[in-house]
């Protein structure tokens, strides 16, 4: 534990002295408070559902250009060797990397609670689905993050780590739109692999243990195939 | 405490190393001498866990470097020739993120951190960002980090490559200063740097372990003199003594199998034509003539074996 907090930390430390997170960060609530405005301004309703299903899309957008550096400028730099060299296990580097990338993100979603709070000035707004609802947004953001942290193992280009977790995670995405409500077979399967999906009942304030399970296994999956990957460094 | 058994190592089909066999005892430093892609980053890679053998073992203290990696990732500070470092971080920072990393308990890190900063004269950057600083100051941080964690061993990957003459001096005093107490294989393809730094030489090219020996035991292996070899079918029982009375031969023995003979000649003189003309004269048999290359001298010819400006 104490050698994931240590890169974690170094991650934290890598982000704040560079500009990206800044301008991801500043870009994300630009886009975010637009939309929350425009939603705000056209329904007149003191809730957060559609402010919130449009910051997950967002965030699709922005979470591969937080994790594309992670792996991939290690292994260009070549402190990648320095990392699988110290007594530390690969899980522990995948892991802290991973947790890095998730308490920017946690910065960032807490950033969005303005938004909430403007609500207050013209209605008292359900709580519980809001904070239910950020706890969607963090689940599939971590997801979105998972993605690419798996690209950023494969490549030591920080332009290709970025593109391909766009396109993949654009895949999931869109991967159930050419599909039918009630579908089965292939279609019922693209549909249950859709990351947003998954996001429709947090966002109207439940908690379904599925879309949990759904959101913690996807996580778990891309980062046991991130560790293989760094794993699999050693036997070019 | 080192002990490399029949290393060999395989990239796809290329073969890197093969059978690489040599040991290191506690408090000595080693130097890995070898032209370049001889395959001594190869096997400091694998001795420090980096990368998988595909035959063969490491032991580090008694530990399996792949059974108990991380025993002897704990037991080794390893400097890669790239001299990695986090371009964004501050000095300090920078070794006690390897501190942490390594394992140091955080009551002990800051004067870990400060004492590898003395060791590698680097205490007068320690609030300086990393990125900044200049060639010579980022190599030793980089030996700043091998050490932050005290370890045993130290592997250092060509300490001294694209430094200038000054400060491959001051790299090289600061490598012996810490071969008092700590284990150290430090490879290079300089042929100096060994005879200044090094206890015990083991020479590497084409992936194979060539020769092993004291600096001043490889400077007399270094031979003044070239070597043709003959074989002979019918040789007169006196063949020795008559070759050696040739115009240019200085010493003849006898090899293996038998009718081989090996002619010692002064460095540039060819005589292998004379030898040539006495053995038909003389119907000897002759069926071989050939000059003998040494794999030793064959890697000297493409080792470093000058510096400009450079001598301690």
């Amino acid at each position: 534990m104490r050698n994931i907090l240590a890169i974690t930390h170094r991650e934290l430390r890598a982000y704040t002295s560079g500009w990206m997170a800044y301008v991801v960060t500043a870009g994300f609530l630009l886009i975010g408070g637009f939309i929350f405005w425009v939603i705000l301004y056209r329904s007149q309703q003191a809730e957060m559902r559609a402010a919130f299903q449009n910051m997950a899309v967002t965030l699709l957008f922005i979470a591969p250009l937080l994790t594309m550096r992670l792996l991939a400028e290690e292994k260009k730099t070549g402190t990648m060797e320095l990392l699988l060299t110290s007594p530390v296990t690969d899980l522990e580097v995948v892991l802290g990397k991973f947790l890095g990338a998730v308490a920017l993100l946690v910065a960032m979603l807490a950033l969005t609670f303005a938004m909430p709070l403007v609500l207050l000035h013209y209605n008292q707004p359900e709580w519980g689905p809001i904070w239910v609802g950020y706890l969607g947004l963090l689940l599939v953001g971590a997801a979105f993050l998972s993605v690419g942290l798996l690209v950023s193992s494969l490549t030591d280009s920080q332009v290709v780590a970025g593109f391909l977790g766009f396109g993949i995670l654009l895949a999931f995405w869109i991967g159930s739109w050419a599909t039918p409500p009630g579908a089965t077979g292939i279609g019922a399967a693209l549909q249950y692999a859709a990351i947003t999906t998954h996001l429709d009942d947090f966002v109207k304030g439940v908690i379904d243990t599925k879309d949990v399970i759904y959101y913690l296994s996807f996580i778990a999956v891309f980062l046991f195939f991130t560790v293989r990957v760094v794993e699999s460094g050693k036997w070019r | 405490m080192i002990q490399v058994e029949n290393l060999t190592k395989f990239y796809g089909r290329t073969l890197a190393i093969q059978d690489v066999n040599f040991s290191v005892k506690k408090g000595e430093i080693l130097g890995f001498l070898g032209p370049n892609a001889a395959g001594k980053t190869t096997t400091l890679r694998i001795m420090t866990g980096f990368l998988g053998a595909s035959n063969g073992t490491v032991k580090v203290d008694g530990y399996d470097v792949f059974d108990d990696a991380l025993e002897v990732r704990r037991r080794i500070g390893y400097l890669p020739e790239t001299v990695p470092l986090y371009p964004e971080m501050r000095v300090r920072e920078y070794l006690g993120f390897f501190a942490a990393l390594r394992g140091v308990p955080r009551a002990q890190r800051a004067s870990r951190v400060d004492d590898a900063m003395r060791k590698a004269s680097i205490a007068s950057v320690a609030d300086k960002i990393v990125g900044r600083l200049s060639k010579g100051f980022r190599q030793r941080v980089g030996i700043g980090q091998a050490l932050v964690h005290d370890p045993p061993v130290l592997v250092l990957d060509e300490p001294t490559i694209g430094l200038d003459p000054r400060q491959i001096i001051e790299t090289r005093r600061l490598i012996r200063g810490l071969g008092k107490n700590h284990t150290i294989i430090l490879s290079t393809h300089i042929l100096p740097e060994v005879s200044m730094t090094c206890d015990r030489v083991v020479i590497i090219n084409r992936g194979r372990v060539v020769a092993e020996d004291t600096p001043q035991g490889l400077a007399g292996a270094l031979s003044k003199s070239e070597r043709t070899l003959i074989r002979l079918l019918r040789p007169a029982n006196d063949v020795i003594a008559r070759l050696e009375a040739l115009d240019g031969v200085e010493k003849v023995r006898r090899d293996q199998p038998a009718g081989t003979y090996v002619i010692e000649t002064a460095l540039g003189a060819d005589v292998r034509e004379v030898v040539a003309a006495a053995a038909v004269e003389n119907l000897w048999g002759l069926v071989e003539l050939r000059p003998v290359a040494l794999s030793l001298e064959d890697v000297f010819l493409h080792l470093t074996t000058e510096e400009e400006g450079v001598s301690a």
